[in-house]
């Protein structure tokens, strides 16, 4: 009906009408709403790289063992990953999220050889000291108004300065050993690096469920909660967001928050498999979270993508990493394949947006001010006064 | 009943300069007010002070009989005045029930496992932008691919639900094409029926005079009238508004130029 209305009409209020059958909705099918979700692509993208291993690698792809080794691979990237992705979701970046898993190591290898507590205590303090960071990474990003970019590359260097220069100094190495025979550690071995689960012999680790509980925990929080809600909001557009009550900034700081908490987990994770710290543990992997994050559909500025596309991401990644060995290529590969998976997801995301928003609207735009078929997500956020204005989305 | 909004001989001065100065109008519960002029009349502040952004300097602002003197925007949301601006406050990529129920989503469960109501969020927000006469096709779908005619209706059915008396509409239709236009003046009229005093910003007399039921005509922060719609024809409202002797002066300009443009200006 909104369609047949003219401004020469009689201005009588709307009455509400029964629903008829709206011919445009036909237009918006099921495929196509798979379509627009944000893991499509890398659940597309996933089974590609299954099938492709499946058929290179075939005699150690399709067993046990070789599954296992991918997943633990894709779940650690996942422990930080998927944090990332809930933080490009509102909007901010954080090149600190790799150099956060070393110097969660650290402080609690440090902690409990040098400083004699209990595992623990260790473990905890360290996770103190990693929220200190996170929160620092926002409250900076916040009041400075400066790109997160930029805030925690400058976090990054610093951190990875300091644990380097404070581990030697203490140990004379680039690592703190020892730590496996410190007290209480049995119990976190327990914890971050058993392998509970055993099929056909082959040990699946603990942390393969630790990744799961938190994307099933982060992909709640995303679309079943009102933080959730916040997280989309502070992401597409803040001063929106904020002029209708939420509380942005502190979603922002606490987005950075959940990120330093989740390297430090990794690190746990990390520490408990190896028994000793490495401080540049993590340093470079900060862009495979990224990477992870846009082949799950996150975009780059924000307010659009998902946490179960981000683990399919790292899933993504970690078939890669293991399959190119068991295959039997040239490791360097694996770089050249970041980098063309990446642009490719990175075209996608925008090309199936492109298409399937437009796909829910009348095929003929009604106004002639439509100029180009700007619905870009990107676009539509940055310009959202000149969206309205240009009667794009019509 | 005292009006809802009632200003009296209201004035906002920033240092030296007179933003507005001597405004009296009123707003009525189920009436519409059209607040006119151009560019640089005031109409941006005369906003600011009734949604709080700026508090007025001189004068009575009396909300439901009350004196008042706003000091944030959240005193005037506290009052019921909603104001809807011009970027409409929306997430082109979120859905729309997403974006209706932002900053007030409605919760379930217990403790920390309370979780976002969805299924009511959505039902709620069909109906009530159903009551605004806008069927939205499917509201999962985001609001980027709404018209802008729509994405209007969104943001004023919000102000409606969330329990708004008055609500100020920012230049509701000021880029919108003429269909767009006339989907926005419905709503406005749907808003005034479910009783709330609506204050219509535009710089266009065409689109206020239809629905508004008083007008005040600002210019260079001056008031050039408050009327009863009983009181002022629309040609008369044109004419004011686009400031008479100017426009006439500027016709002479440009029938030099171009003769036959003469015709298009004035009416």
């Amino acid at each position: 009906m909104a369609e047949t209305i003219t401004a020469t009409e009689s201005l009588e209020p709307p009455t509400p009408e029964p629903t008829v059958a709206d011919e445009r909705l036909a237009r918006r099918s099921v495929w196509k709403r798979f379509l627009i979700r944000p893991e499509f692509g890398a659940l597309a993208g996933a089974a590609v790289v299954w099938v492709l291993f499946a058929w290179q690698a075939k005699d150690t792809w399709l067993t046990s063992g070789g599954t296992a080794t991918y997943l633990d691979t894709a779940a650690l990237y996942g422990l930080s990953a998927v944090a990332i992705a809930l933080l490009m979701i509102g909007g901010e970046f954080d090149l600190s999220s790799g150099v956060m898993v070393g110097t969660a190591g650290m402080f609690t290898g440090l902690f409990a050889v040098h400083s004699g507590f209990n595992f623990w205590l260790a473990m905890a303090l360290s996770l103190v000291i990693c929220l200190a960071i996170g929160f620092l990474n926002g409250y900076m990003v916040i009041k400075s108004g400066l790109p997160s970019f930029i805030v925690t590359l400058g976090t990054f260097f610093i951190l990875r300065g300091f644990n380097l220069w404070l581990t030697q100094d203490i140990t004379n190495q680039t690592n703190v050993t020892g730590v496996d025979r410190t007290g209480g550690f049995s119990a976190a071995e327990k914890l971050f690096a058993s392998a509970p689960i055993k099929i056909g012999g082959t040990e699946f680790r603990v942390d393969i469920l630790w990744f799961i509980g938190l994307t099933a925990v982060a992909a709640w929080v995303l679309l079943r909660t009102k933080i959730g809600n916040w997280i989309f909001a502070v992401g597409g557009n803040k001063e929106a967001a904020r002029r209708v009550g939420v509380p942005a900034n502190a979603t922002k700081i606490g987005l950075f928050m959940v990120v330093a908490a989740c390297g430090w987990l990794h690190g746990m994770v990390v520490l408990a498999q190896t028994g000793r710290s490495n401080v540049i543990e993590g340093v470079g992997q900060e862009f495979y979270f990224i990477i992870a994050a846009v082949l799950g559909g996150c975009l780059l500025t924000g307010g659009f993508g998902s946490a179960v596309g981000a683990a399919l991401g790292c899933l993504i990644l970690g078939m890669t990493q293991q399959g190119i060995v068991l295959a039997g290529w040239d490791n360097n590969l694996y770089f050249l394949f970041l980098g063309v998976i990446l642009l490719v997801a990175a075209f996608a995301n925008e090309w199936i947006r492109n298409w399937a928003t437009r796909a829910g609207r009348p095929s003929k735009p009604p106004d002639a001010a439509v100029a180009g078929n700007g619905v870009g997500g990107d676009r539509a956020r940055r310009q959202p006064r000149a969206e309205v204005g240009g009667e794009a989305r019509a | 009943m005292p009006d809802l909004i009632e200003l009296d001989n209201v004035s906002k001065y920033f240092g030296n300069v007179i933003a507005l100065t001597g405004i009296t109008t009123s707003v009525r519960a189920g009436e519409v007010t059209c607040v006119l002029g151009d560019n640089g009349a005031g109409k941006s502040t005369f906003i600011k002070i009734l949604s709080g952004v700026h508090p007025h300097d001189t004068g009575r602002f009396l909300v439901e009989g009350r004196e008042v003197h706003y000091s944030s925007p959240r005193d005037a949301r506290a009052d019921g005045i909603a104001t809807v601006y011009q970027d409409l406050a929306m997430e082109p990529l979120m859905s729309v029930w997403r974006n209706f129920f932002l900053g007030s989503e409605p919760t379930k469960g217990w403790g920390p496992f309370r979780y976002f109501d969805v299924a009511a969020s959505k039902k709620t927000a069909v109906e009530e932008l159903r009551k605004m006469g806008i069927d939205v096709r499917d509201p999962d779908q985001p609001v980027g691919t709404l018209s802008g005619g729509e994405l209007q209706s969104v943001a004023i059915a919000r102000a409606v639900y969330f329990g708004a008396k008055a609500l100020i509409l920012d230049e509701p239709t000021s880029s919108l094409g003429v269909r767009q236009s006339g989907m926005v003046l419905k709503y406005i009229i749907a808003a005034r029926d479910a009783g709330l005093g609506v204050i219509f910003i535009t710089h266009n007399p065409h689109h206020a005079y239809p629905v508004g039921d008083r007008f005040l005509i600002l210019k260079r922060g001056r008031s050039l009238g408050n009327f009863p719609k009983a009181e002022i024809s629309r040609e008369e409202l044109t004419k004011l508004m686009a400031g008479g002797a100017e426009l006439e002066e500027l016709a002479h300009e440009i029938e030099s130029l171009i003769p036959e443009a003469v015709e298009e200006i004035l009416p």
